[in-house]
Formats: C-alpha cells, sequence, structure tokens
C-alpha cells in the first residue's frame, strides 16, 4: 500500500479544506444574492454560455481522470506512464483555461464582462454584481488551475531528471494529483451555481 | 498493470451526473432547481473523493480533514442564508 504518512495526510488535508472555506465564502455570496434576488440572478445566469461552461467541465473530468490514473501508475512502478498522463492532465488544464479565455472574450466583445471597457451591456446593478462574483470565483479557480498545471510540469521534470523515483516516491505524484481533484471539485459547485442558475 | 477500469467508469458515472445536472436545469423546478443542482454537485464530490482521490483506501487523518473542511462549508451556508431565508 502508498498510503501518505499520518502527518502528510492531515497536513495535505487541512490544505485542502482550508482551500474549501475559501472558495466556500464565495458560494456562499452566490447563494445569498440568489436567495434575496432569485430573479435578476436567474435572468444574469441565462446570460452565461451554458454550453461552454458544459465542454469545460467535460475537460476538466477527463483531466481529472488522467490524473487519478497518474497515482496510480506511479504506484504501479510505470514511469513513462505516469509522466504521459501528468502531461495530458496538465494539456486538458491548458485547454480549459483557453476555452475560458476564449468565453471571456465573447463576454467582453457583448459588454457583460464587469472590466472597463467591457461591461456597457451590465445596466442593472443586481447583473452587475452577479457577473463580479462570476469573475473573481471563475479567475480565482483559474489562478488555482494554472498553479496544478504548473505542480504537475514539475512533477514531470522531477520524474525525468530522476529526483523521485517510483513507486518509493509514489506520493510526490498522489499530492498534487489530489490538489488537482480539488480544483476539479471546486469547478463541480461553481458550475450549477453561476451558469445553471434556472 | 493498475486497474484503471474502475476508473473508467467513474468517469463515465461523472459525465451521466454532468448530463443529467445540465437536463435538469431545463425543468420547471422553480425552487427545487438549486437543490437538485447542489444535491448532484454533491453525488459528483462523493465519487471524484472516493475514487479519484482514494480516500476508500487513505487513513482517517486525510478523510477526516476534508470532512471537516466539508463541514465548515455547510456552516457558512447555512448560517450566512438563515437571515435572507428568514426576512
Amino acid at each position: 500500500m502508498h498510503r501518505l504518512e499520518q502527518a502528510d495526510a492531515h497536513h495535505l488535508g487541512i490544505f485542502l479544506a482550508s482551500e474549501f472555506l475559501l472558495f466556500g465564502g464565495l458560494f456562499a455570496a452566490i447563494v445569498f444574492y440568489r436567495i434575496v434576488h432569485p430573479q435578476e440572478v436567474v435572468e444574469a445566469s441565462k446570460d452565461l454560455h451554458l454550453w461552454i461552461g458544459a465542454l469545460n467541465t467535460v475537460v476538466l473530468l477527463t483531466s481529472s481522470l488522467t490524473a487519478a490514473m497518474a497515482a496510480q501508475s506511479a504506484k504501479a512502478d510505470q514511469a513513462v506512464g505516469t509522466k504521459r498522463l501528468l502531461l495530458a492532465a496538465a494539456a486538458l488544464g491548458v485547454a480549459f483555461l483557453a476555452i475560458k479565455a476564449v468565453e471571456y472574450s465573447i463576454e467582453y466583445r457583448d459588454g457583460m464582462l464587469p472590466v472597463p471597457g467591457g461591461d456597457q451591456q451590465l445596466g442593472e446593478p443586481i447583473a452587475h454584481l452577479f457577473m463580479n462574483l462570476y469573475l473573481v470565483a471563475t479567475g480565482l479557480h483559474a489562478v488555482h488551475l494554472t498553479i496544478g498545471i504548473l505542480l504537475f510540469l514539475f512533477t514531470v521534470a522531477r520524474l525525468w531528471s530522476l529526483s523521485i523515483r517510483l513507486p518509493r516516491d509514489a506520493v510526490s505524484i498522489t499530492v498534487p494529483a489530489l490538489y488537482w481533484h480539488l480544483v476539479d471539485v471546486v469547478w463541480i459547485f461553481l458550475y450549477p451555481a453561476l451558469y445553471l442558475a434556472r | 498493470m493498475p486497474r484503471l477500469q474502475p476508473l473508467l467508469w467513474v468517469y463515465l458515472a461523472l459525465l451521466a451526473l454532468l448530463a443529467l445536472t445540465v437536463s435538469a436545469s431545463f425543468l420547471p423546478l422553480g425552487g427545487l432547481s438549486p437543490v437538485v443542482s447542489t444535491a448532484i454537485a454533491l453525488a459528483k464530490t462523493g465519487l471524484i473523493a472516493w475514487f479519484f482521490m482514494e480516500l476508500r483506501s487513505e487513513g482517517w487523518p486525510l478523510r477526516l480533514a476534508l470532512m471537516a473542511g466539508l463541514f465548515m462549508c455547510s456552516l457558512l451556508l447555512v448560517m450566512s442564508s438563515i437571515d435572507p431565508v428568514t426576512r
């Protein structure tokens, strides 16, 4: 068995729990405005690109699958497969960010993004507030995803340089994979709260 | 060779749940809509935690820390919702 050491597991768990709370605050704000201004929030949510969000969810779920497979391969002492799977997860992360960038650019062009020069169509104050939350939540998520991609690339580089040896150091693959799954779970809650409010 | 087949089944289940949550958003569920989408999100989280994050084979320190995080999040949501709901 390649379980995390008790102390490592506890420290990692506390870090991941603190990340839950960071996004939990934003999620609570979205829920609060949904309860206080249901009609306006639903109308603002309908203006988001539901299918682009769904496509990005598929991309992120697939990346989580490859990250989980990488962790399993590492435990089975398959260095080549582990490297390929980590690179696939990182590439899918980059694909997610690229799709998100296209979505932001469409929203900017349509005057729906609360940034200078991109908010001409956001007349209703609650719609503006909702889009502020949307931008902060998805932006913060994108920052976390970028960190995850860099972690995967760093881990692949360590595998290549043999500073990580499998299966002895399989935990070095498990930890970034756990972080990646957390980023995936955050999106799983953000997607319906932002895009599917009806 | 690691057993990857269970992971693929979990992945297919996650895609099915995504299809379900998108489909449910088109149904006239009214106030139940956020409840349904949150329940589906929780089901997806359970699958990812148990199979992808391998909490089924990890010890209690990691499980407890993550459950504490989820519990604190639920507390935050419930406490911040009480005021607007009871106005």
